[in-house]
């Protein structure tokens, strides 16, 4: 059954429309990756769910954004706030931002179980423990009392991992958790979240850039350009037979197990910013198969019996 | 043929808190590093934040002197030459940055950093606009973008303006530090395609610095794996399989496009060393699945094989 | 150019245009003084001391039955060319300073900033008077002290660009071309370290006007007959209840100037968005 379903989302900041038309559902037990370039629009996606758009002026102007029957879209910031780091929780991209470096780490993850399950002092720090065990810190009761400094990189993310799992929630929101990390911390970080999702039931929205996390952790995929869901479906699907030429290009960019030399090519040009969204498909300037009806008219999300893409091509081999 | 760059006993220290009642700390950053550089080759370099590769790269360039063992360009020991002929060949061996944003001072155009090169060496250009013209058109770059400032440009632009620089002086040696590793993925396959290109027509030597051993595997003739200042293993072929428990470490932590390739990621123990108080031992032991008392004590000596495979282990591999 | 377009486009704010305005008039009045003083400043007239202001002297006379308004008009030349010579000598002495201190770092930096660190933590007028006792008083003394006293903050603050600064990559990038100290330091670290210098250049006239001014009231600075506003100041507090006027109207001159000075320098840091980078010293 699906915890959260998005439909039809677009948001703007000022007079500008940076997301339109966003779709999709996130499930219990499931992850559900978020993948596209930089300008994409995945973290204002991520910044709608969780009701954060008025830190950064932006609003949502259409569509649904349905959590567990209720929605959020015209929920008010008290009952938001209820539902932030209770039933929704966010992992966020740099761990070094996201702990205060004056406060014991033990004290910030003892904070969240407090103020949203009103456990006691002792109880909410064997709680803290027994999450930062769960989580594999070594020695997690001498931690428990450390301060962040203390800490390198990839137990920082553990403890904003830790924090996020507090309070039980239902949806946690992952904006690129591993980036700012090391290649093999990198690696257990994300391995740590897949077996986390699993144990616990959760839904897990995995927003990232890199086709090789999607392919080792996501159980569905979301695929957005500039705005917009090129392309949906799962991931044994989207990686065997990608519909959308963007989704091909993606998977393309990283060098496969002895790819040969001379054929990593990228895709040519950037994803354009908000002012300069193309006519037509937003992918056709970069794309090579693009035909005329590419430039003029923007493609439908269609659904077909496995996923759903918006492009002319379906249908049309490559 | 002599080797166009050759490194014997590289070792650089750094001191810190020197100061008012601090004791003064020294970290060795490279350690020891004996390395040939083919002609027309591309040697890789693959580690973690801290090992030492970044360092190395400048080591080798002289951006920083070495604390000891030296460095020979073409047969000339660059650690010896003095100043104004230190300068001189420079024209000789160029980098491209890790981070394109920083990299062109904010208040020049396109154009004048492209052609600072010449400006710094006192070298007259005949004619300069038609030398830009095809500076800019050798990295991709539209010629049309030379009055535009950093700025305006997106984060690839930006680093084919470095590389256009870094290959104004027609350089036969160049050190690239990450210089994908701030970009996009799409982006990132973009300029590693430039950089093949480049380096089959101009028949360029590279030292490829990254911490992504797919990418160095792809991209790469031979890899250095480094950890802690160390040079811990060497393959004589990109693609030849790692035998090091690091270096093993690090290929099991990428993550391949293809959910059907998916990895049990095995969990690290144990905590990284610090720089300041490396361990009498291997200084991967403390992390190292294979390790036993022998690594606690005795440094492995980094052992070359008759197939040219050098390997710093006591228990490697396969 | 874009410099002056840039001033312009400040000019326009509301709080530049207001500051301008004043800064405009203060300025043509050091510039075109003879021409626009209704008296000489010289010319004394005792029995037409202490007038109160009327229509033939607006602004009343003095002691010495001077007009006022003539006096405070010339006065404007003393302040204003004291006031700029002082700051554009300790700018330029600053940013050699701090540039060369920034850049390479070592003995000699210790040293400038174990002087500097030193100097700052005196006022300047301390410092001022100091030198002034070494060096004599005069205009030009005073101007050497001004330049001296404010040499300090000059020094940090190029120093703390700079510093930033050496670190960006385009820099290390420029070395790695072969490039010498003069290329990297007057191509690349100077032109980007001098934006917030010279705002700070421009708060700190109206401080040396205030402290000139100071100098002119304990008698150190021009010596008289020159005019200047701090010597009027002085000299009328003598007459203080008998001609309010003599000490009110260089006062009002001091402060509406430096205010101008300062409300402008505010606008500027506003539209540079260099709070931040003034700020790290």
């Amino acid at each position: 059954m699906a915890l959260l379903t998005v439909t039809g989302l677009g948001v703007a900041i000022g007079n500008v429309t940076p997301l339109d038309g966003i779709s999709f559902e996130a499930r219990k037990g499931e992850i559900l990756g978020l993948v596209g370039e930089s300008g994409s629009g995945k973290s204002l996606t991520a910044l709608a769910v969780m009701g954060l758009l008025g830190r950064i002026g932006g609003r949502v102007t259409t569509g649904s954004i349905l959590f567990d029957g209720q929605e959020l879209t015209i929920l008010a910031e008290p009952a938001f706030r209820r539902l932030r780091g209770k039933r929704i929780a966010l992992i966020s991209q740099n761990p070094m931002t996201s702990l205060d470096p004056i406060v014991r780490i033990g004290a910030q993850i003892d904070q969240v179980s407090r103020l949203h399950l009103g456990l006691s002092k002792p109880a909410a720090k064997a709680r803290s423990i027994d999450l930062m065990q769960q989580l594999r810190i070594p020695d997690a009761e001498t931690l428990h009392g450390a301060y962040p400094h203390q800490l390198s990189g990839g137990m920082k993310q553990r403890i904003v991992i830790a924090m996020a799992l507090a309070a039980d929630p239902d949806l946690i929101i992952a904006d690129e958790p591993t980036t700012a990390l090391d290649v093999t911390i990198q690696a257990q970080i994300i391995q740590i979240i897949v077996d986390l999702v699993r144990d616990r039931g959760l839904a897990l929205l995995l927003i990232t850039h890199d086709m090789g996390v999607v392919a080792q952790a996501c159980d569905r995929v979301v695929v957005l350009y500039a705005g917009r869901v090129a392309e949906m479906n799962t991931t044994q699907a989207i990686f065997a037979a990608p519909r959308h030429p963007y989704t091909a290009s993606l998977i393309a960019c990283i060098p496969a197990h002895d790819q040969p030399e001379g054929t990593l090519l990228g895709i040519p040009g950037t994803v354009p910013g908000v002012l300069n969204y193309p006519p037509g498909c937003r992918f056709h300037p970069r794309c090579a198969r693009a035909i005329d009806v590419c430039h003029a008219e923007v493609p439908v999300l269609q659904t077909l019996t496995a996923g759903s893409v918006a492009c002319y091509l379906q249908g049309v081999p490559a | 043929m002599t080797p166009l760059v050759s490194l014997k006993g590289l070792t650089r220290d750094f001191a810190s808190g020197s100061g008012f009642l601090k004791p003064r700390r020294v970290m060795r950053a490279v350690d020891d590093v004996t390395l040939d550089i083919p002609r027309g080759s591309v040697t890789g370099v693959v580690g973690e934040s801290g090992c030492g590769k970044s360092t190395l790269g400048r080591l080798v360039l002289r951006l920083l002197a070495a604390t000891s063992g030296s460095v020979t360009y073409d047969g000339a020991d660059i650690g010896s030459l003095p100043p104004a002929a230190l300068r001189a060949m420079r024209r000789n061996m160029q980098m491209v940055f890790q981070d394109p944003y920083s990299a062109i001072d904010p208040r020049y155009t396109i154009g004048r950093a492209v052609m600072e090169p010449y400006q710094v060496q006192r070298i007259a250009v005949l004619d300069p606009k038609a030398r830009l013209a095809e500076l800019m058109a050798m990295v991709g770059l539209n010629p049309g973008l030379a009055a535009s400032y950093p700025h305006q440009l997106s984060g690839g632009q930006k680093q084919r303006v470095g590389i256009a620089r870094a290959l104004a002086l027609n350089p036969a040696f160049l050190v690239l530090d990450e210089p994908t590793a701030s970009l996009d993925v799409s982006i990132q396959a973009q300029i590693i395609g430039l950089l093949e290109g480049l380096q089959r027509d101009l028949g360029l030597t590279y030292l490829f610095i990254s911490h992504d051993l797919s990418l160095v595997r792809y991209f790469c003739d031979r890899v250095v794996v480094m950890y802690l200042g160390r040079v811990v293993e060497v393959l004589p072929q990109a693609r030849a399989t790692p035998r090091h428990p690091y270096a093993r470490a690090l290929m099991n932590s990428h993550f391949e496009p293809d959910p059907a390739r998916r990895k049990t990621v095995q969990m690290l123990r144990g905590v990284i060393p610090s720089p300041f108080n490396l361990p009498p031992g291997c200084a991967f032991a403390a992390r190292c699945p294979a390790a036993t008392a022998l690594c606690q004590t005795d440094r492995p000596a980094l052992v070359t094989g008759t197939d040219g495979h050098q390997i710093a282990c006591h228990h490697p591999q396969g | 150019m874009s410099a002056l377009r840039f001033l312009w486009g400040v000019a326009r704010t509301p709080r530049g245009a207001v500051s301008a305005a004043v800064l405009v008039l203060v300025i043509l009045c050091a510039l075109f003084a003879p021409w626009l003083a209704p008296y000489d400043y010289a010319i004394q007239n005792l029995p037409g001391a202490n007038t109160s202001p009327n229509a033939a002297h607006w602004m009343g006379t003095d002691e010495f039955g001077r007009d006022l308004m003539s006096r405070i008009i010339h006065g404007a030349r003393t302040s204003l060319s004291v006031a700029i010579t002082a700051i554009g000598i300790s700018v330029v002495a600053g940013m050699t300073l701090g540039a060369m201190a920034g850049y390479f770092g070592g003995i000699f930096d210790r040293v400038v900033t174990a002087v500097v660190d030193l100097t700052w933590s005196f006022p300047e007028i301390l410092i001022a008077l100091l030198l002034i006792a070494i060096i004599g008083t005069g205009t030009e003394s005073i101007i050497i002290a001004i330049a001296i006293a404010y040499l300090a903050q000059f020094t940090r603050l190029t120093r703390a660009q700079v510093m930033a600064l050496r670190s960006e990559t385009y820099v290390e990038a420029t070395v790695n071309l072969g490039a010498g100290h003069a290329h990297v330091i007057f191509r690349h670290l100077l032109p980007n370290a001098i934006t917030p210098v010279i705002v700070a250049g421009m708060l700190a006239t109206g401080d040396a006007i205030i402290l000139e001014a100071t100098l002119g009231f304990f008698g150190l600075g021009a010596q008289p007959p020159t005019p200047s506003w701090g010597a009027m100041m002085s000299s009328g507090t003598a007459q203080i209840f008998i001609a309010p006027w003599i000490i009110l109207f260089p006062g009002a001159a001091i402060a509406v100037t430096v205010i101008a000075i300062n409300l402008f320098g505010d606008a500027l840091i506003d539209a540079l968005d260099i709070r931040n980078r003034l700020r790290e010293v």
